[in-house]
C-alpha cells in the first residue's frame, strides 16, 4: 500500500525536492538563457510573494485549519492602504490601517472557527467574499488602485535592491526565517502543532486551543498584508481582481506540494520553500518554452490535483478513522 | 383548595408545555428558519423596488431560479452524502461552451448536443466522484481544484471555440423553446426544475438507493460496517451533481446564447450558500429537495434584488458571503443545540392532585395494613429470569414469563424446576393472555402487540393505530404497550402505559403526571386497530371482567382502578372501581370466586404526593438536575391488593421485608396457587392460597373447559 510510504526516505518532500532538482537539471540543459543569474532571480523573485503567502497558508494548515480568504486579505487590505494614500491620507498612517484592517479580518477568521465553531473551509470561504465586496462597496470603489506619488517613500519594499538582490526575495527570506522560529521556538508554535497533529489531546492537555486558532488566523493575514504591500510596491498598483484569480489555488499548491499534510501537524516552513521553488522552476521554464497561459493554468491544475492525490496516499484516510463531517 | 391550587391546576391543563419538546423533536421544525427568512426578503424587496412582482420580471426571475435550482439540487444531493461539490460554478461554464460549440460550430443535432453535454457533465462527476469517493480525497479541497481545472479548460476551449460561437446562429426551434418556450405559462426551466425536484424527493425519500446516500451522510462508519457501497454511493452523488449542473449550463446556454470568460465565474459560492441557508447541513445526513428549493429561491431573489437596487459591484458579494457565514452559523449551531434544548424541555410536568392517601402501616385500621404473608413464598426460577413483569399459566399448569432479553420463558408442570425458552419474540414482553385457541398474545415494548401460536411462532398483530388528529409526536405508533386482555368476541383490549417515553423512561413519565397513556383495541376479525380510551395516567393493567361487559383497567400514576362499559345502559363510559389505592396498580387479573387481584409495584408517599401537586417544581428539577437525581417514586415495596366486583378491598398481600418481591408487578391465580411476577425481580413467587377454588384456572375462567 501507498500508506507505507511514510519513511524519511519517499517522504513527500523529498519527492518534490528531486523532483525540482531534475527539473532544474533539464531546464538548464535544454532551455537557453535559464540558467543565467538574471534569470534566476527573476525566477525567485517573481515567487517571492507566492512563498510569503505560502507562509502564512502553512502556519494555518499545521495547525488544521486552512485559510481561503488569504488573498482576499492580501489584495484588499493593501488596495486600501494605497487608496488611503491617494486620499491625503500619510503612508505611516496609511500603512498601519491597512494591517489593522488585515489582521481585524484574521481576527474575525479565527473567531468564527474558534467560538461560533463553524468549520474554517466555509468561515474563511464566506470571509473571502465578504471581504471582497465589502472593501469595494465601501473602501475602495476601483479595481485597479495606483500608488500615489507621496507613497513613493516605500516603493523600496518591492522594488528595491539590496547587493544585487531584490528585495522581494530578502523579504521572503526574512517572513520564512521568522515564521520558522515562531513555528519551531516559540510555545504558541509548538502548541500549534500540537493541535493539528490531535486537536482533542492537545486541548484536553490544556492548550489553549481557541486562542491559538484566532492567533494563527491573525498571523496569517499579518503576513498576508506584507505580501499585500511588497506586491504594491513592486509594481506600483494593487488589482483588486485577482481576489477571482486561481491565486489562492496556487497558495494551497505551495504548501500541498511542499509536503505540509492538510490534515495538519506535519511539515514546516522548509516545505514552502521547497514547493515555492518547484512552482517558480515550473512557472520559469513554461514561459520561457513559450506555452499559452491558458495551457499552464491546466498543467497547474493538474499538478495541484496530483499533489493532493499523493498527500491523501502518504497519509490515507478510512472509513473506520475518519471524523464525520469533516470534509 | 386553595385559589393557588386552583389556579396552577388550570395554568397546566390549558397550557400545553409538552408541545414545544415535541415540535423540537420533529423534522419539519428545521425549515422553520428558512421560511423565516424566504418571507422576509420577499416582504423587503417587494416593498424597496416598485414591481418587483412585475409578471416580467417574475418571468425572468423564474428562469434563472429554474436554472439554479436544478445546480442546488445536485447539491443537495451531493451534501446529503456528506461532501460538497465546488466544481459547478466550472462545470456549468463547461456545459454552457460544450453545448454551444456543439451546436453552432459542429452543427450536431439540438437533441444529440443536449445528451453529449449532460455526459460531459456527467464525466466531470465522475472524476470527482472517483478522486473523493474512492481515492477518498477531501471532498472541499478536490471540487476545489477540479474547479480551477475545469476553468482552465474552459478558457482554453473558449479560445478557440467563442468567435465561431459568436458568429454562427443556429435556427432550431427545439433549442429556442429550451431557452424561451413555456409550457401552460412555465417556463421550460421551471419545467425542468419541477420535474428534477419531484424525481429527486422520490428518490431521496422513497428508493434504496436514496436511502443509502442519507445513510452514508447520515454516518459513514455505520454506513460501511452495514454492507453499503459507501465509495460508489459518494461517487454516485457527484455524478447527479455533474449531470444536474450541466442541464442547467444548457437552459443557460439556450437562454442567452454566449459564451464568455466570466460564465458561472463564482456560481459555487452561491450555490453553497443556498443549500447551506435552506437547511441542509454541511457534513451530511440531514437535507432534503424542499430545503433545497426554499434556499434556491431566497438566494435568488436576493441576488436579483440586489441587483436591481443598484448597488456597486462588490455589494452582491459582500451579502453573499454574509449570508452564507449566517447559514452555516444557523446550521452549526442549530445542529448542536437543537437536541439539548429538547433534551430541556422534553419532560413537561402536569398538575397532579391524588384523592389522600389510605393508612398503610402496620396495625392500621385500613384493609391495606402492611402484613407479612408474601415472606414465605416458594422461589420459582431463581436467577433463572430477568424481570418476569408478567407470569400466566396455561390450562395444563406450564408457568410462562416474558424476561428482558427478548424472550417468553416456559417452566415446566407440575414442580416448575425444568425451564426452556419458549418463543423469542425480540423486544421487552409485557403483559400476557390466552386467547380462545390457546396461542399467547404478548404486548411488548416497543414493538406493539404480537400473538405466539402453539407452534411457537411468533406474528406481529398490530403495531399502529390511528393519529390523533392534533398530535405533534406520531402517536399512531406504539411505543410502550403495556397489558391486555381478551372479550369472548375475540376483540384485544390492551394498555399503551405512554405515548411520549419508551419503556426504559418509564420513570419520566412518573415525574410528568400528565396523562399519557391509552387504551387500545384490536380487532382480529377485520384487523383494525383503533385507540378507545386517551389521557390516562400511566394506562396498565387491563382484565376483561368475569361478566365480560366491561374493562377494569389501572392508572399507575393515577392510583386507581377504573371499569369501562362495554355494552349495557353505561355502555362507553368509566367509573372509577377503586379509586384511591396506597400504591402504584400494575396488572390485574381474575382470581377465583369471582374476585380480582391487582399489584401495586409500589407504595404512595407524602414526598412525592406533594411533588405531583408543584409541576413548577418538578420542571426546574428536570431541567437543572442530573437524571439520575430525580425524585422516583417508591417502587421498594410492592403488594398485591385482591378486591371483589364493586371495588370492595378483600385483603392485602405485603412483603413487608421486600426481600423477595421489591416490586410486584404481575399476579395470577391457578389452583389454589398465586404466582408473583416483577418487572425488576430474579424470580417468580408461588403462593398457597387458603380459601381458594382449588380447581379454578384462568384459561377456564375465560375460554370455558374445553380447551
Amino acid at each position: 500500500m501507498f500508506g507505507r510510504i511514510k519513511s524519511a526516505l519517499v517522504s513527500q518532500e523529498r519527492i518534490v525536492l528531486v523532483t525540482a532538482v531534475i527539473l532544474f537539471c533539464v531546464f538548464s540543459l535544454f532551455l537557453k538563457g535559464f540558467l543565467s543569474a538574471a534569470n534566476l532571480l527573476t525566477l525567485v523573485r517573481s515567487v517571492s510573494v507566492l512563498g510569503v503567502l505560502g507562509v502564512a497558508m502553512a502556519i494555518v494548515v499545521i495547525g488544521r485549519g486552512v485559510d481561503l480568504a488569504i488573498v482576499a486579505t492580501y489584495a484588499m487590505s493593501a488596495a486600501w492602504t494605497l487608496r488611503l494614500a491617494t486620499q491625503g491620507v500619510a503612508i505611516g498612517p496609511a500603512l498601519l490601517l491597512g494591517l489593522a484592517l488585515a489582521v481585524a479580518v484574521g481576527l474575525i477568521n479565527g473567531l468564527l472557527i474558534a467560538f461560533a465553531e463553524i468549520p474554517a473551509l466555509f468561515a474563511t470561504l464566506g470571509m473571502a467574499a465578504f471581504v471582497y465586496g465589502f472593501v469595494r462597496f465601501a473602501l475602495v470603489p476601483l479595481v485597479v488602485v495606483y500608488m500615489p506619488a507621496n507613497a513613493a517613500s516605500i516603493s523600496w519594499i518591492g522594488g528595491g535592491f539590496v547587493a544585487g538582490v531584490p528585495t522581494p526575495i530578502l523579504l521572503f527570506a526574512l517572513v520564512a526565517f521568522l515564521g520558522h522560529a515562531f513555528l519551531a521556538f516559540t510555545k504558541a508554535g509548538r502548541f500549534i502543532y500540537a493541535m493539528g497533529d490531535n486537536f482533542a489531546a492537545a486541548r484536553n492537555s490544556g492548550a489553549p486551543v481557541r486562542g491559538l486558532i484566532v492567533l494563527q488566523y491573525a498571523l496569517s493575514a499579518a503576513i498576508a498584508y506584507v505580501a499585500g504591500i511588497i506586491t504594491a510596491t513592486a509594481v506600483s498598483s494593487v488589482n483588486t481582481n485577482v481576489v477571482n484569480s486561481s491565486l489562492i489555488y496556487d497558495v494551497i499548491l505551495v504548501v500541498v506540494l511542499g509536503g505540509i499534510g492538510l490534515s495538519g501537524g506535519r511539515g514546516g516552513i522548509r516545505n514552502v520553500l521547497v514547493g515555492t521553488l518547484l512552482i517558480g522552476i515550473l512557472l520559469n521554464g513554461m514561459t520561457i518554452m513559450n506555452i499559452q497561459y491558458t495551457l499552464q493554468n491546466v498543467i497547474r491544475s493538474l499538478i495541484l490535483l496530483s499533489a493532493i492525490v499523493l498527500d491523501s496516499l502518504v497519509n490515507p484516510r478510512d472509513e473506520q478513522t475518519e471524523q464525520q463531517g469533516d470534509i | 383548595m386553595t385559589i393557588g391550587e386552583w389556579a396552577t391546576g388550570l395554568r397546566y391543563r390549558y397550557v400545553p408545555d409538552h408541545v414545544v419538546g415535541e415540535v423540537l423533536g420533529r423534522k419539519w421544525v428545521d425549515n422553520v428558519v428558512p421560511i423565516t427568512l424566504l418571507a422576509a426578503v420577499v416582504i423587503y424587496l417587494t416593498a424597496t423596488i416598485p414591481n418587483f412582482i412585475s409578471l416580467g420580471n417574475l418571468s425572468d426571475i423564474s428562469r434563472q431560479i429554474g436554472e439554479f435550482g436544478l445546480i442546488v439540487i445536485g447539491m443537495t444531493v451531493v451534501m446529503i452524502a456528506g461532501g460538497i461539490d465546488l466544481s459547478v460554478g466550472s462545470n456549468f461554464a463547461l456545459a454552457n461552451v460544450t453545448a454551444l460549440a456543439l451546436l453552432n460550430v459542429a452543427r450536431w443535432p439540438v437533441a444529440a448536443s443536449v445528451v453529449a453535454t449532460l455526459g460531459v457533465g456527467a464525466l466531470a462527476g465522475l472524476v470527482n466522484g472517483l478522486l473523493i469517493g474512492f481515492l477518498k480525497l477531501r471532498a472541499f479541497l478536490t471540487t476545489l481544484v477540479i474547479l480551477t481545472l475545469v476553468r482552465a479548460i474552459v478558457e482554453f476551449l473558449l479560445q478557440i471555440y467563442s468567435v465561431r460561437i459568436a458568429s454562427s446562429d443556429v435556427e432550431a426551434p427545439a433549442w429556442d423553446f429550451l431557452g424561451a418556450g413555456s409550457v401552460l405559462g412555465a417556463p421550460v426551466s421551471v419545467i425542468a426544475l419541477a420535474a428534477v425536484a419531484l424525481a429527486a424527493q422520490v428518490a431521496l425519500t422513497r428508493l434504496r438507493i436514496g436511502w443509502r446516500i442519507m445513510a452514508v451522510g447520515g454516518s459513514r462508519r455505520a454506513a460501511y460496517n452495514a454492507g453499503i457501497p459507501v465509495p460508489a454511493t459518494v461517487c454516485l452523488t457527484y455524478v447527479v451533481s455533474g449531470v444536474l449542473t450541466s442541464l442547467a449550463g444548457v437552459l443557460y446556454a439556450a437562454r442567452l446564447s454566449g459564451a464568455g470568460p466570466d460564465t458561472g465565474l463564482g456560481l459555487e459560492l452561491n450555490v453553497v450558500t443556498a443549500a447551506l441557508l435552506g437547511g441542509n447541513s454541511v457534513g451530511g445526513g440531514r437535507g432534503s429537495v424542499g430545503k433545497a428549493l426554499m434556499g434556491a429561491v431566497i438566494v435568488s431573489l436576493l441576488t436579483n434584488g440586489l441587483v436591481r437596487l443598484g448597488l456597486e459591484s462588490g455589494a452582491s458579494s459582500m451579502v453573499v458571503g454574509l449570508v452564507l457565514l449566517f447559514a452555516i452559523g444557523i446550521d452549526v449551531r442549530w445542529s448542536k443545540w437543537r437536541h439539548r434544548l429538547r433534551a430541556k424541555v422534553y419532560v413537561s410536568p402536569a398538575y397532579l392532585k391524588l384523592p389522600p392517601a389510605p393508612k398503610f402501616i402496620a396495625g392500621a385500621s385500613s384493609p391495606y395494613a402492611i402484613n407479612d404473608r408474601l415472606r414465605d413464598v416458594e422461589i420459582i426460577g431463581m436467577k433463572e429470569v430477568d424481570g418476569p413483569e408478567d407470569v400466566i399459566l396455561d390450562e395444563d399448569g406450564h408457568l410462562y414469563c416474558g424476561v428482558r432479553h427478548g424472550e417468553i420463558v416456559r417452566f415446566l408442570a407440575p414442580d416448575h424446576v425444568r425451564r426452556e425458552v419458549y418463543a423469542h419474540v425480540g423486544g421487552r414482553p409485557l403483559g400476557m393472555a390466552f386467547d380462545r385457541a390457546g396461542a399467547l398474545v404478548v404486548c411488548i415494548a416497543g414493538m406493539g402487540l404480537y400473538r405466539v401460536d402453539r407452534d411457537r411462532k411468533a406474528q406481529k398483530l398490530t403495531a399502529e393505530t390511528n393519529r390523533s388528529p392534533l398530535s405533534i409526536i406520531d402517536d399512531s405508533r406504539m411505543r410502550l404497550a403495556d397489558d391486555l386482555d381478551i372479550a369472548p368476541d375475540g376483540k384485544i383490549y390492551f394498555s399503551e402505559a405512554t405515548v411520549r417515553y419508551g419503556f426504559e423512561e418509564w420513570v419520566v413519565d412518573a415525574l410528568e403526571g400528565r396523562g399519557n397513556g391509552r387504551i387500545i383495541c384490536y380487532d382480529p376479525a377485520t384487523s383494525s386497530t383503533r385507540t378507545v380510551l386517551r389521557n390516562l395516567l400511566f394506562a396498565n393493567g387491563v382484565c376483561v371482567a368475569h361478566d365480560n361487559k366491561s374493562v377494569l383497567f389501572a392508572e399507575t400514576w393515577g392510583c386507581r382502578v377504573s371499569r369501562y362499559w362495554l355494552e349495557g345502559p353505561k355502555a362507553g363510559r368509566v367509573e372509577p372501581v377503586i379509586s384511591d389505592l396506597p400504591g402504584y396498580p400494575d396488572n390485574i387479573n381474575r382470581g377465583s370466586g369471582g374476585a380480582y387481584w391487582v399489584a401495586l409495584a409500589g407504595t404512595r408517599t407524602p414526598s412525592y404526593d406533594l411533588a405531583m401537586t408543584m409541576p413548577g417544581f418538578r420542571r426546574r428539577m428536570a431541567r437543572r438536575v442530573a437524571a439520575d437525581e430525580w425524585l422516583f417514586p417508591n417502587v421498594n415495596i410492592g403488594c398485591v391488593v385482591h378486591f371483589d366486583e364493586s371495588g370492595e378491598i378483600l385483603e392485602t398481600l405485603w412483603d413487608a421485608e421486600g426481600e423477595n418481591h421489591p416490586a410486584i408487578t404481575s399476579m395470577r391465580e391457578h389452583r389454589g396457587y398465586l404466582y408473583l411476577g416483577g418487572v425488576t425481580n430474579n424470580r417468580i413467587g408461588r403462593l398457597k392460597l387458603a380459601d381458594a377454588d382449588p380447581n379454578w384456572t384462568g384459561p377456564r375462567s375465560y375460554w370455558g373447559a374445553t380447551p
